[in-house]
């Protein structure tokens, strides 16, 4: 039932304003794949592209073999969760999910005993039993979400899209509904891509992360990759928070000022260079070579961890470390912190 | 605390509802309801029989029909029309847009005597458009089809106005969800997009009939106003006024009130149910 989407070098413009510049991005049979990036970054015009609610200026979007302009809206069968549900208000939630079967031409369409059936199986799957005969605004967010969700399905898409389909709830509401999600999708294995802003959302649902800047995929890979090995400044930015070095390259080893911080660099990239550092990959070390002396000017609470903001000598921002034990140094303290973990971009 | 939850003073955290209400009331009265009793005591000053004779005159009757169904026929063309030009306005955007947008309530502001005028020179068998169709036999102007030409006039902002807004408000994505499940144009218009603004259609609809019912100035000049074939119920009020039948007049204007006012009503209810169904709209 799933099918491959492959989207071939995409470009498409509104007026003046490029929204995508070539993008290309291949999406294999019942991948969960998530597109990430800040608004503005063409990710939902691409998501449209996809359905065929916008056309494109150049490339193609196909499905399987098939060119996607070669079927009509209908054939497509293409289950699109919009961000404000779009359900349809004067419907009940049983009509609401019913209205693709019923849309069907008159040769393909189920009984209407089948299709009372197949919505009330729709509705136990996204844990709504026993709500057909509401209307949409009796319903919670996260209810019609899941509605909106139950609607797609029911017409048995080859490919699921979801825009921002918790972009409009509460924190609550979405941490819940990501896991069901999830859960969901390893159940019923549809082609899914899903557009978000929200890296932590992308990261924890996705097989497959694409993140999109300014009309463009800079990366696609792997909650793992793309969070551990960023391809790109913007990409290490968007993930999380993450310290900057500059720092100068010669041979193995990173130097900030005339000190060695970083060694056993395998690039063999010379020169200035911007060393960009996680607050998890600084620790606090004894007296070790490759550390990076500092004084501890503030310490803050930031969730489960306990986080310091160290002063170092020739660079204007404090650095952010996070702090491993519960031995928290105090405000005023020199300490001495060892990098374990960066990447290293050439400076721009 | 009886006082306090009766039903003349809810508890509120809102003052003023007392001298609101007494503000409202007083001037309901004075500007609406006092004129319609005197005119109730007018028309009952002219005795029973005057009364039957007068209502059930051939000529009452005529006017009566061609006013109710002259103004049911264009408040129905209104609905259609002007709920397509309320739905281009809002979903697409193209050159003279707004210029179309503001001559929609050209019928508004312009004097309906004006409009009058208007039309009987572009309808009349030697206009515009009444002599293209004189030579198929057609006449629209000093016949009953012109005066719906001329309510149809007059009513059309009514329904786009009224429809805009809730159309506005639709976002365009319900119906992108209706195409991506399957549905076909068809099927999209007729149970996602109008369900929604029947209400709102509704209160056009009405706010269209009221006005073509009430028309005076803009039908005189193209009907012709021929008794018993083009001659219009308002019309009828001032040419017994005009005769100082004071009484008959008062009658006929009993009678529109009467028919209006439990139309309104009929459809004031419908819309009530509707409401409680869907939520506001």
């Amino acid at each position: 039932m799933s099918v491959a989407v492959t989207i071939e070098s995409i470009e498409k413009r509104f007026d003046a304003f490029a929204a995508l510049r070539g993008v290309s991005l291949d999406i294999q049979p019942a991948e969960l794949v998530a597109l990430l990036g800040p608004s503005g970054s063409g990710k939902t015009t691409l998501l449209r592209l996809i359905a065929g609610l916008e056309q494109a200026d150049q490339g193609r979007v196909l499905f399987g073999e098939t060119d996607m302009r070669d079927l009509s809206l209908r054939d497509r069968r293409i289950g699109f969760v919009f961000q404000h549900y779009a359900l349809f208000r004067t419907m009940t939630v049983g009509e609401n999910v019913a209205f693709g079967l019923k849309s069907r031409p008159r040769a393909q369409r189920p009984e209407p005993a089948e299709i009372r059936k197949r919505v009330g199986d729709l509705l136990e799957l996204v844990q709504l039993p026993g709500l057909d005969k509401r209307y949409p605004s009796q319903l919670s967010g996260g209810q019609r979400q899941r509605v909106a969700l139950a609607r797609a399905l029911a017409i048995e898409p080859r490919v699921l899209l979801l825009d921002e389909p918790f972009g409009a709830l509460d924190a609550k509401v979405r941490k819940d509904l990501r896991a069901w999600l999830r859960d969901l999708h390893r159940r019923t294995g549809h082609t899914t891509v899903f557009v978000t802003h929200d890296q932590e959302e992308a990261l924890e649902l996705a097989d497959r992360v694409a993140i999109l800047n300014d009309g463009r995929i800079e990366q696609v890979g792997s909650a793992d990759d793309v969070y551990d090995h960023p391809a790109t400044p913007f990409v290490c930015e968007f993930l999380g928070e993450v310290n900057k070095l500059p720092v100068k390259v010669v041979g193995s080893q990173a130097f900030f000022g005339d000190r060695p911080v970083l060694g056993g660099l395998s690039q063999n990239q010379g020169g200035q260079a911007a060393l960009y550092v996680r607050p998890q990959h600084l620790r606090i070390v004894d007296d070790l070579p490759l550390a990076l002396p500092g004084v501890v000017e503030h310490l803050r609470r930031n969730g489960p961890l306990r986080r310091a903001e160290v002063a170092v000598q020739g660079l204007a921002k404090r650095l952010d470390v996070d702090l491993a034990s519960q031995v928290a140094p105090a405000i005023g303290e020199r300490i001495r912190l060892r990098i374990t973990h960066g990447s290293l971009f050439a400076a721009a | 605390m009886a006082a306090a939850t009766s039903v003349w003073r809810q508890p509120s955290i809102l003052p003023g509802f007392g001298i609101a209400l007494g503000i409202t009331l007083s001037a309901l009265s004075l500007i609406v309801l006092v004129p319609l009793v005197a005119l109730a005591l007018k028309a009952a000053s002219a005795g029973p029989a005057d009364i039957w004779a007068v209502t059930t005159s051939p000529r009452t009757l005529a006017a009566l029909r061609l006013s109710f169904l002259g103004a049911l026929f264009a408040a129905c063309i209104n609905a259609v029309f002007g709920m397509i030009l309320a739905w281009v306005l809002v979903r697409y955007d193209f050159p003279g847009r707004r210029f179309i947008d503001a001559a929609v309530d050209l019928p508004f502001a312009l004097p309906t005597a004006v409009a009058g005028i208007a039309l009987a020179a572009i309808y009349a068998p030697n206009g515009w458009v009444g002599s293209l169709l004189a030579p198929y036999g057609i006449k629209i102007a000093y016949t009953p089809l012109g005066v719906m030409v001329a309510l149809i006039f007059v009513g059309l902002p009514f329904v786009v106005r009224t429809v805009q807004p809730v159309l506005q408000e639709m976002q365009a994505d319900v119906e992108e969800a209706a195409a991506l499940l399957g549905a076909g144009r068809w099927r999209t218009i007729f149970t996602v997009i109008l369900p929604p603004i029947y209400p709102a259609l509704l209160t056009g609809f009405v706010l269209a009939f009221a006005r073509a019912v009430g028309e005076y100035g803009s039908v005189i000049f193209i009907a012709g106003n021929v008794p018993m074939v083009s001659e219009i119920a308002p019309l009828l009020i001032v040419i017994r006024l005009e005769q100082f039948d004071y009484a008959g007049a008062a009658v006929v204007a009993m009678l529109m009130l009467l028919i209006s006012f439990g139309l309104i009503l009929f459809v004031n209810l419908i819309q009530a149910r509707a409401r409680r169904r869907f939520g506001d709209v």
